[in-house]
């Protein structure tokens, strides 16, 4: 408490406060620090930061129905859900529909009607190009074009649709979708896609970790206790699958694992397996998980690898000498040491494997494709909102894990070289 | 403790002898025995072996030959666990993870103890090296000192007979070391323990052993109390390895029984005692300590030879004064001499004549 008191009221020769004297002295460096840092901040956040932000921008924001079709969006909003559409709210879609032929945008409209309603599109398209014959009264000219005008449900899409901002894209991502009166449901059971992947890419990562953790760890131990030129050669086998092309690699993948690949051709030629009951290790589910942990393994390795290394083997004799088994020695004394090791590559891998899409792509086959397929799938097919939802939610995913790794762990123990 | 004491040795190494590399012996037919509550310092230069032996010991290096035996059982195959040895390493190797209180809890808890005879154990072990107050910190959270501490209650608390420390103290300063000197000494008076400490501070070994054993090149040179290994170095390596000393080349003029005349390449004559020196004629390296190194007449024995010297340097250490003199046409030999009231101070230059006593006077091989 003295102490306290006493700093307050120190002060430099001069008679300035010792605190702000310091500060003075410090804000040059800081600027400096500060400059020095600044290219790559910029580089952060016009190549990281922006563009994340971008994306989860898009997520929620689609003005394709709603900048094309201004008229019955304003009536829509006019009039609460569930209000059937009058002959004014007919001659505001039939007025949007001509204005939209005009600029060629139905499609457009069409699309983002769709996401909430499948099969809009061709609704849309199909009016827009004979919406210059449209004649009061509108109502039955547009039913006359397809009934489906008359469909409270279109009428609920176009509703959602007349927002720029929605959930919609995330509902999606969840395998719902709304009901005509406004609810919520889940979609039918045979289109329920997304939720299922994006359990099975969780857990698929998990499984690919682990494999990389068994398989890691005694080769990181190893490494870590080689003498020096020894460990030199087995760390550049390690990082050797970083020297070859990703591609190089997954074909060499498939000439290996494929059914006629050499590993079949030499367990049939060994007598092992029947001609007939090759393995299939490709296309599918293991080809996957194989080449994923392959590619995956360095990840693991080097981060165990540079925790183990600082180990100082008096550990392990200390608790030797104090009376533990090999065992007891290594499940309390060696094991918890290198779990700073372990988090980080761990996380490390499993945030990879989450997020990887090309190995999955090539060698996946059906079953083995992974969520970043699917939103590959609606990049392509510019989709953009529905991709960057579905962006979203696994970088939700991942960041739930950091978070609980946080709170199990601690980020700070994490060690990655 | 009653059925070991009957055993003289408690420890025996017999003809041991370790390769690491299989083309050249680190240890070389290493013959020791250690009774029950020694205390046995190894000394050596680095390299010499001693970490090496202590290794085989505690069970982390197998010997390439020969046996080890503890308490009349041979423990070749006993792994390291069984051997019930207590160990303090260099780098103390507490367990980071664990707090000082689980540090000790450790050993008992893989000896299967109750949580509560634990505790008292802990609490016994820590207030043993006054550290009571420490149980709930973590090893980075303490001092140097203090992690010594922790390391040797820790290597104590399981109640081993033996306890081997490898340079326990080499990474304190010098003042903290040597109060964990005494402290050492102290647990090993009190405890009744058997000790073996490995070391290459001369000092180090002269207080606080009750043996030392003088390692060089994977032998043993000398095993002896301390008194008898400063005073009575068996061969030039002791000689020179500990303490300061005087040595003067010469040959053998005449040998009889305890008293051996030497002649020094100026053509002088001094007067030592023959150690590993057998028949007139050979060479041998004469060794005497500054301090057994006398320049007034009246200190030296009856008709002792004596050798002129002139004084090149005196410098004052407070208590004691260091002459280094110019002698038998070689520099560098020195003198020491209790700085009282009323002692010769001698200048540089001056002639003066040194004399000792022939059992002082070590003639050794060359
Ligand atoms: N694990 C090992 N593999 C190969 N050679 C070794 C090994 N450990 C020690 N040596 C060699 O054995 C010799 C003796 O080593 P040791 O560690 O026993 O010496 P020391 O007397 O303890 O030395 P210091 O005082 O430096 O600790 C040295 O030449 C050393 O190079
Ligand atoms: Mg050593």
């Amino acid at each position: 408490m003295t102490d306290l008191a006493a700093n307050a009221l120190l002060t430099t020769a001069d008679g300035r406060p010792l605190k702000s004297a310091l500060a003075a002295a410090q804000v040059r460096a800081k600027r400096r620090a500060f400059l020095l840092v600044l290219p790559l901040l910029l580089f952060v956040l016009l190549t990281f930061v922006v563009p994340i932000g971008q994306m989860l921008h898009r997520s929620v924001y689609h003005d394709g129905f709603s900048a094309n079709a201004p008229a019955v969006s304003a009536w829509l909003a006019a009039h609460p859900a569930g209000t059937a559409p009058d002959e004014a709210a007919y001659a505001a879609l039939a007025e949007d529909f001509k204005a939209m032929k005009a600029a060629k945008t139905a499609g457009e409209a069409g699309t983002r009607v769709n996401y909430t309603l499948p099969e809009s599109r061709s609704l849309f398209t199909k009016t827009a190009r004979v919406a210059d014959d449209l004649a009061p009264p509108y109502r039955e000219a547009l039913l006359a074009v397809d009934a489906k005008w008359g469909d409270p449900l279109v009428w609920e899409a176009m509703r959602s649709a007349s927002s720029a901002y929605t959930s919609d894209f995330y509902l999606s991502g969840l395998d719902m979708e709304r009901t005509a009166d406004g609810g919520i449901e889940r979609v039918p059971p045979k289109e329920r896609i997304y939720v299922y992947l994006y359990l099975k890419t969780f857990a698929l990562s998990a499984l690919i970790t682990f494999i990389c953790l068994l398989l890691a760890f005694p080769v990181a131990h190893l490494l870590a206790t080689l003498p020096m030129a020894k460990a030199n050669l087995l760390m550049i086998l390690v990082l050797l699958p970083f020297w070859t092309s990703l591609l190089v690699r997954t074909t060499s993948w498939m000439v290996l694992l494929q059914g006629q690949g050499v590993v079949n051709n030499t367990l049939v030629a060994l007598g092992l397996i029947k001609d007939e009951s090759r393995l299939s290790m490709m296309y599918n589910q293991t080809g996957t998980i194989i080449v994923m942990v392959h590619i995956l393994l360095p990840f693991m390795i080097l981060p165990l690898y540079s925790v183990m290394r600082v180990i100082p083997p008096s550990y392990a004799r200390a608790a030797r000498s104090l009376g533990a088994t090999s065992w007891t020695t290594f499940r309390r004394i060696y094991l918890p040491q290198t779990l700073p090791g372990i988090g980080a590559g761990a996380l490390l891998v499993f945030i990879l494997a989450v997020g990887y899409y090309i190995t999955p792509a090539l060698v996946g086959g059906a079953d083995g494709q992974l969520f970043s397929n699917l939103i590959q799938f609606h990049m392509t097919k510019s989709n953009w909102s529905m991709a960057a939802a579905l962006s979203a939610m696994l970088l939700l995913g991942v960041l739930l894990l950091y978070w609980l790794y946080d709170r199990l762990v601690g980020i700070d123990k994490l060690k990655l070289g | 403790m009653a059925a070991a004491a009957q055993s003289d040795a408690f420890v025996a190494f017999e003809h041991v002898q370790k390769s690491y590399d299989g083309v050249s012996l680190v240890v070389k037919d290493l013959n020791l025995t250690i009774s029950k509550g020694e205390f046995l310092t190894m000394l050596g230069p680095s390299g010499s072996g001693k970490t090496t032996c202590l290794m085989m010991l505690a069970g982390f290096e197998t010997a390439t030959h020969g046996e080890i035996t503890l308490d009349g059982r041979p423990i070749n195959q006993v792994p390291p666990h069984k051997r019930g040895i207590g160990m303090v390493f260099q780098n103390y190797a507490l367990f980071p993870h664990m707090t000082v209180g689980e540090n000790l809890s450790f050993p008992l808890e893989v000896r299967g103890m109750g949580k509560s005879q634990r505790d008292e154990k802990i609490k016994r072990a820590l207030d043993m090296v006054q550290m009571g107050a420490f149980a709930n910190r973590r090893p980075a959270q303490l001092s140097g000192g203090q992690q010594q501490r922790i390391a040797l209650a820790r290597a104590l608390v399981f109640d081993p007979q033996l306890v081997l420390m490898d340079e326990p103290l080499g990474a304190l300063d010098k003042q903290l070391r040597e109060h964990m000197q005494f402290e050492i000494k102290h647990l090993h008076e009190s405890l009744g323990i058997t000790v073996v400490y490995v070391t290459h501070d001369q000092g180090e070994a002269l207080t606080m052993s009750d043996r030392i054993a003088v390692f060089n090149d994977g032998r043993i040179q000398q095993l002896a109390p301390p008194a008898d290994l400063y005073e009575r170095p068996d061969n030039s390596f002791v000689a020179g390895f500990i303490g300061e000393n005087n040595k003067l080349l010469g040959t053998i003029e005449d040998l009889s029984g305890d008293r051996a005349l030497v002649r020094l390449p100026t053509g002088e004559l001094i007067d030592a005692t023959p150690v590993n020196v057998r028949e007139k004629g050979q060479k041998t390296l004469v060794s005497i300590r500054p301090e057994r190194v006398e320049f007034k007449p009246s200190m030296m024995p009856e008709g002792a030879h004596t050798l002129d010297a002139v004084v090149t340097e005196v410098i004052y250490m407070g208590d004691i004064l260091r002459a280094v003199l110019r002698v038998a046409g070689q520099d560098g030999f020195v003198m020491k001499m209790r700085n009282t009231q009323g002692q010769t101070r001698l200048a540089p230059g001056e002639a003066i004549k040194v004399g000792w006593h022939p059992q002082d006077a070590r003639a050794l091989d060359p």
